[in-house]
C-alpha cells in the first residue's frame, strides 16, 4: 500500500517507521532536506524536499496512487491545507494531525467533513485519554479496550509482596476463578506468551484480559487498589495537560497544574475555572512538598522535557505517590527511566504511531484482510489483534486443545454476540464469532493466520 | 562487518551460472560456490546492519572476488594462460572498459567470447544491484550499496522500495538490449554476434569479437549500434520518467541537452576536420558520429583507427574520454552532470571575487545544489585527478611514449577501452608489464565504482572494529 507521510518530525519519523515495518511503501516529505537524508539512511523509503502543500510536489510522487495521505507536520494549517490538496489530487484517504484546542471542539466535525478528511489526529489528546485511563484504574499500567469496551486487557505489574509471585498459571484457575487469563508476560526485556507451566515472578509485567467485571473481581482479590485517583498533580501546562485536566475535573477529581510561564498560568486558568494553577517551576522539590506531592493520589509529569519528567517522577515516587505517571518520547529514555524504578511511561509518538498502524491495517482490510482492532502491547513487542471470523473458517467448529497453532500465539478472548468467553482447550471458536488473538512476532492479516 | 561478504555468494552463482557448455565454467562455478559457501560459514554470526562503511566494503569486495573469480574461465580454458591477463580481461569486462590484452579476438571459443560479453551486461547496471532485485529479503539500510554501486553524485530512488527500484532499472535495461538485439538482428548480424554486440553496448563496455571491432559490418549495423550507445549513455531515471509519461521533465533535463550537445558538436568538429580522410560525406559523418559515440559514453567500440587522425580530432576524443556521459546511466568517465555542477560553481567563484557580497546559489536541473552536494563535488574532483596522475605515473616505469601512457591511464580510468598511440583501437594493452596490468586493472575498478569505495577498502578504517 502506499502511503505518503508529509513532516517528518519526532511524530512522523515514529509514524514511518512502523509503517515501513508493516511493509508498506512509504513517501516521506519534509522541507528540511538534513532530516530526509537521514531517514534514508535508515528505512527503505522515498523522500522529497519541499512543502507539502505544494501541489507540484505532490504531483511528482503520484499522489494519486496513494491509498493514505498523512500530514504531521508542526502546523495544523498546513496539514489541513496538505490534506485538502492531496485529497482533490487523487489520494484515496487523508490523515491531518489537528492539535489547537481551538480546532478540536465543535468546529472539528465541520472542518472534517469540508475537508474530507477520513481522520484528523490529535497526539496530545491521544496522550491525555490514554493517561485518564491509566488513572481510572490506577494499578494498571494500561488499558485497552475490545469489541467496544467490553473486553478488557489490562497490563498490571507484579510487586514483590503481591500474592501472584511465585504462582504457577495452571494453578490460578482454582485461585481466581476462571474467567482471567494471563496472555502475555515480559520480564527483562523479554515477552513470553506464557503456557499452563509458567510460572509468574515479582517484577513481571503482565497481561490480562477478561471481561469488565471480572478484572474488578480479580483486582479485589488481589486486594489492589482500584479506586479512580481524586487528587492529581500534573507538572507542565502543555497541551496534553490541558486535555488530561478537562477530562479529570469532568469525572469529579481535583487538579493542580503547575507550569512556569505566568503567561501560560493565565490562559489555563481562564479555560480550566475547576483547576488549580500554580505558577512556579516544578523541579524545585520545597515547591512540590508545599503543594501537597505527599497527600496527592498521582503524579503526572508533563513536561517538554524527558530528563526532567524522569527526574522529577522518581522523586515523586520516593515520596510515595501511589500512581506516578512520566510521559517520556525518546526510546532510548524510556527504557532508562524503566529501569531507574519508574513503572508507568508513556510516550504520545508510540500512542500516535500505534494509531496509524491500526488505520493501514484497517484499510488493508478492505482489500482483503480482517483484522478490527489492533493493539501494541508490552512496549510494542507483541500485538493484540481483534478478529472477525467468517462462517466456515478452517479454524470454526474444532475444539481448541485440537488446533495446531503457531508458537507465541494465544486466544485470549471469544466474543459471541454480547457473551464474552475466556477461552480454554474445550471450547469452540463459530463463525461471526470475534477472537482477540496475542501474538509475538507475526504479521497476523486473517484469523487462519494463526494456523501453524 | 566482514558479514557483507555473503552477498558474495549468490552474486557469484548467478553470474557464473550463464555459461555451461565448458568444463573450465563448471570448475569456476565449484571454486566461487564453495568460496561463497565459506565466506557464508565464517560470516554467519555477526549481525547484518549495513551501514555506509559495511555498503562501500561489501561493493568493493564484491567486485574484486567477482573479477579473480571470473578471471578463472579464461586460464582453465588455456585461452589466456596467464592469471594476471585474465584478471585484467575479467575487470576489463566488470568496468565495461573494454580494454583487451588479446592480440587477436577472434581465435576465442564462443562461450569464452559471451562470458566476455556478458560481464559487460551485466557490470554495466551493477551486479550487486541486480541481486538486490532478485533477493526478496532486503534490510532497511541497503540504500549504501545502491549508493556505492550506481554511478553518479546523487542517487535517487524511483519508487518508495529499493527492491522495485532495482527491478524496474532492470527491466528497463532488458528491454533496450532486447531492442537492440532485435534491430541487430533485422540488420543481417548472426544471432551470436548481435548478442554480443548488444551486450558491449548495453553495458557500454566495448569488447567485439572481431580484430576490426564494428569496422566489417554493414553501415546500417553501425548506426544501429551508434544510437543504441548513446541511448545507454542517458540517465536511466529519464527512462522511467518517460513511462510515467512525465515528458516535460525528461525535456527540461540540463544532462540531457548537454549530453547530446556535446555529441553533436564533437561529431560536427571531427567530421569537419578528417573529412579529406574518406570518401563520401555520409561516411565522414557515419564514422566521426560512430567514435564520438563510442568515446562519449565510454563504450570502446571502433569503426575506424582514429590514431591515424589529424591531431585535433585526437584531442576531442581525449577530453571526451574525460567527461563520460550522463550520471545513472551504464557508462564510466567523470559524468556529465559533475561537469555541469563544476563549471557553475566556477562561475560562481568567479562572480564573488568581483563582488564580493554577491550571493550565489548553484542550480542543477532547476533545483538548487546544497552546499554540502559541492563540496563533496570539488573533493571528487581533486581525487579523480589524484588517482589519474598516480596512474599516469606508475604504467610510466614501462617505457612506452607519453600520449600512450595518457591516453592508456585516462582509457581504463574511465572505462573505455582503447587508447591513442600504442594501445589504440588497432592495437592492445598486451605489451604492458605484469605490475602496469595491475595498475591499470586496479584503475579500471576505481572508475567504474568511482574511486571512494575501492580507495576506502584499501584504507585501514575498513577494517579496524571501530
Amino acid at each position: 500500500m502506499k502511503i505518503v507521510v508529509a513532516g517528518c518530525g519526532k511524530i512522523g519519523q515514529t509514524v514511518i517507521g512502523s509503517l515501513v515495518a508493516e511493509g508498506h511503501d512509504l513517501v516521506a516529505i519534509d522541507s528540511d532536506n538534513e532530516i530526509l537524508k537521514e531517514l534514508t539512511n535508515i528505512y527503505d523509503i522515498m523522500v522529497i524536499c519541499g512543502n507539502c502543500a505544494d501541489s507540484d510536489v505532490l504531483e511528482e510522487i503520484a499522489i494519486h496512487e496513494a491509498e493514505l495521505f498523512v500530514a504531521l507536520t508542526g502546523s495544523d494549517e498546513l496539514n489541513m491545507l496538505a490534506c485538502f490538496v492531496a485529497k482533490r489530487m487523487g489520494a484515496s484517504n487523508t490523515i491531518a494531525r489537528i492539535r489547537n484546542p481551538e480546532y478540536n471542539d465543535d468546529s472539528l466535525v465541520f472542518l472534517r467533513k469540508e475537508l474530507d478528511l477520513s481522520m484528523s489526529i490529535n497526539p496530545d489528546m491521544l496522550t491525555a485519554s490514554e493517561l485518564f485511563n491509566i488513572l481510572k484504574l490506577p494499578s494498571a499500567v494500561k488499558i485497552e479496550h475490545f469489541s467496544r469496551r467490553n473486553f478488557e486487557m489490562i497490563e498490571l505489574i507484579i510487586k514483590s509482596d503481591s500474592e501472584l509471585d511465585g504462582v504457577k498459571l495452571a494453578d490460578m484457575k482454582g485461585r481466581y476463578g476462571s474467567k482471567v487469563l494471563i496472555c502475555a508476560v515480559q520480564r527483562d526485556d523479554n515477552v513470553y506468551i506464557p503456557d499452563g507451566n509458567f510460572v509468574l515472578q515479582a517484577g513481571d509485567k503482565i497481561s490480562v484480559s477478561a471481561d469488565h467485571t471480572d478484572i474488578s473481581k480479580l483486582l479485589k482479590t488481589l486486594s489492589i487498589h482500584r479506586k479512580q485517583s481524586k487528587n492529581v498533580m500534573i507538572l507542565g501546562g502543555s497541551k496534553s495537560a490541558f486535555y488530561l485536566a478537562k477530562m479529570l475535573i469532568h469525572s469529579g477529581a481535583s487538579v493542580k497544574i503547575i507550569e512556569k510561564d505566568i503567561n501560560r498560568c493565565n490562559e489555563l486558568c481562564e479555560k480550566l475555572p475547576h483547576a488549580m494553577m500554580i505558577h512556579g517551576n516544578g523541579a524545585q522539590q520545597e515547591l512540590l512538598l508545599e503543594e501537597g506531592l505527599r497527600s496527592m493520589d498521582a503524579f503526572v509529569a508533563l513536561t517538554g522535557m524527558d530528563e526532567e519528567n524522569i527526574l522529577i517522577s522518581i522523586y515523586a515516587a520516593a515520596n510515595n505517590v501511589p500512581t506516578v505517571i512520566s510521559k517520556v518520547n525518546t526510546h532510548e529514555l524510556a527504557t532508562m527511566g524503566a529501569r531507574l524504578g519508574l513503572d508507568c511511561i508513556v510516550s504520545p509518538k508510540n500512542i500516535t504511531s500505534d494509531i496509524f498502524v491500526r488505520y493501514a491495517r484497517a484499510l488493508k482490510n478492505s482489500m482483503g484482510s480482517n483484522v478490527e482492532t489492533l493493539y501494541k502491547i508490552m512496549d510494542g513487542k507483541a500485538e493484540a489483534l481483534e478478529f472477525r471470523v467468517q462462517p466456515h473458517s478452517r479454524i470454526t467448529e474444532i475444539q481448541l486443545k485440537d488446533l495446531k497453532f503457531k508458537k507465541n500465539i494465544l486466544i485470549a478472548g471469544i466474543i459471541r454476540g454480547k457473551k464474552i468467553i475466556i477461552p480454554g482447550g474445550d471450547d469452540v471458536i463459530l463463525g461471526d464469532d470475534k477472537v482477540i488473538v496475542v501474538s509475538r512476532d507475526h504479521k497476523l492479516n486473517d484469523i487462519e493466520d494463526i494456523l501453524g | 562487518m566482514v558479514t557483507s561478504l555473503l552477498m558474495v555468494l549468490p552474486l557469484i552463482v548467478s553470474l557464473v551460472y550463464k555459461e555451461d557448455c565448458y568444463i573450465s565454467f563448471l570448475i569456476s562455478m565449484g571454486v566461487s560456490l564453495a568460496i561463497g559457501f565459506t565466506l557464508m560459514v565464517f560470516c554467519k554470526t555477526e549481525d547484518r546492519v549495513i551501514y555506509a562503511k559495511e555498503g562501500f566494503v561489501i561493493v568493493a569486495l564484491s567486485w574484486l572476488c567477482m573479477s579473480a573469480v571470473g578471471a578463472l574461465p579464461f586460464v582453465l580454458s588455456g585461452e589466456i594462460p596467464s592469471y594476471i591477463d585474465a584478471f585484467f580481461e575479467t575487470v576489463s569486462g566488470f568496468t565495461t572498459t573494454g580494454a583487451s590484452i588479446l592480440d587477436d579476438v577472434e581465435m576465442l571459443s564462443h562461450g569464452t567470447l559471451f562470458w566476455r560479453s556478458f560481464t559487460h551486461w551485466v557490470g554495466g547496471m551493477g551486479v550487486l544491484v541486480f541481486i538486490m532485485a532478485i533477493i526478496p529479503a532486503s534490510t532497511d539500510r541497503s540504500i549504501h550499496i545502491l549508493r556505492a554501486e550506481v554511478p553518479g553524485p546523487i542517487v535517487g530512488k524511483l519508487v518508495p522500495k529499493m527492491r522495485d527500484t532495482a527491478i524496474i532499472l532492470y527491466l528497463i535495461y532488458i528491454v533496450l538490449t532486447v531492442i537492440e538485439i532485435v534491430m541487430l538482428l533485422l540488420g543481417g548480424m548472426p544471432l551470436f554476434d548481435s548478442l554480443v554486440h548488444s551486450f558491449g553496448t548495453a553495458g557500454t563496455g566495448g569488447f567485439g569479437i572481431k580484430s576490426d571491432s564494428i569496422a566489417s559490418y554493414s553501415p546500417y549495423l553501425q548506426w544501429v549500434i551508434t544510437v543504441f550507445m548513446m541511448i545507454f549513455g542517458v540517465n536511466f531515471n529519464l527512462y522511467y520518467l518517460l513511462l510515467t509519461k512525465k515528458i516535460k521533465s525528461v525535456f527540461r533535463s540540463e544532462e540531457l541537452w548537454t549530453y547530446i550537445g556535446i555529441g553533436l558538436v564533437s561529431t560536427a568538429v571531427i567530421a569537419f576536420n578528417i573529412r579529406d580522410m574518406y570518401s563520401s560525406l555520409s561516411e565522414t559523418v557515419r564514422i566521426s558520429s560512430f567514435q564520438v559515440a563510442t568515446i562519449v559514453t565510454t563504450t570502446g567500440y571502433a569503426t575506424a583507427d582514429f590514431n591515424l587522425w589529424p591531431d585535433l580530432s585526437k584531442t576531442i576524443l581525449l577530453l571526451l574520454m574525460f567527461i563520460g556521459s550522463c550520471a545513472g546511466s551504464t557508462a564510466g568517465g567523470f559524468k556529465i552532470s559533475r561537469v555541469i555542477m563544476l563549471f557553475k560553481m566556477i562561475k560562481r567563484e568567479i562572480k564573488s571575487l568581483i563582488h564580493p557580497r554577491a550571493v550565489g546559489v548553484v542550480r542543477f536541473e532547476g533545483k538548487k545544489v546544497d552546499d554540502p552536494v559541492l563540496k563533496s563535488l570539488s573533493a571528487y574532483f581533486a581525487i579523480y585527478v589524484a588517482c589519474f596522475i598516480g596512474i599516469f605515473l606508475l604504467i610510466s616505469f614501462d617505457g612506452y611514449d607519453i600520449l600512450t601512457n595518457f591516453s592508456a591511464s585516462a582509457a581504463c580510468f574511465n572505462n573505455i577501452g582503447p587508447g591513442l598511440g600504442a594501445v589504440g583501437p588497432a592495437a592492445n594493452y598486451a605489451g604492458y608489464s605484469v605490475f602496469s596490468k595491475f595498475v591499470l586493472s586496479v584503475a579500471m575498478l576505481l572508475g567504474r565504482l568511482e574511486i571512494y569505495p575501492i580507495l576506502f577498502f584499501m584504507s585501514r578504517a575498513a577494517w579496524s572494529k571501530k
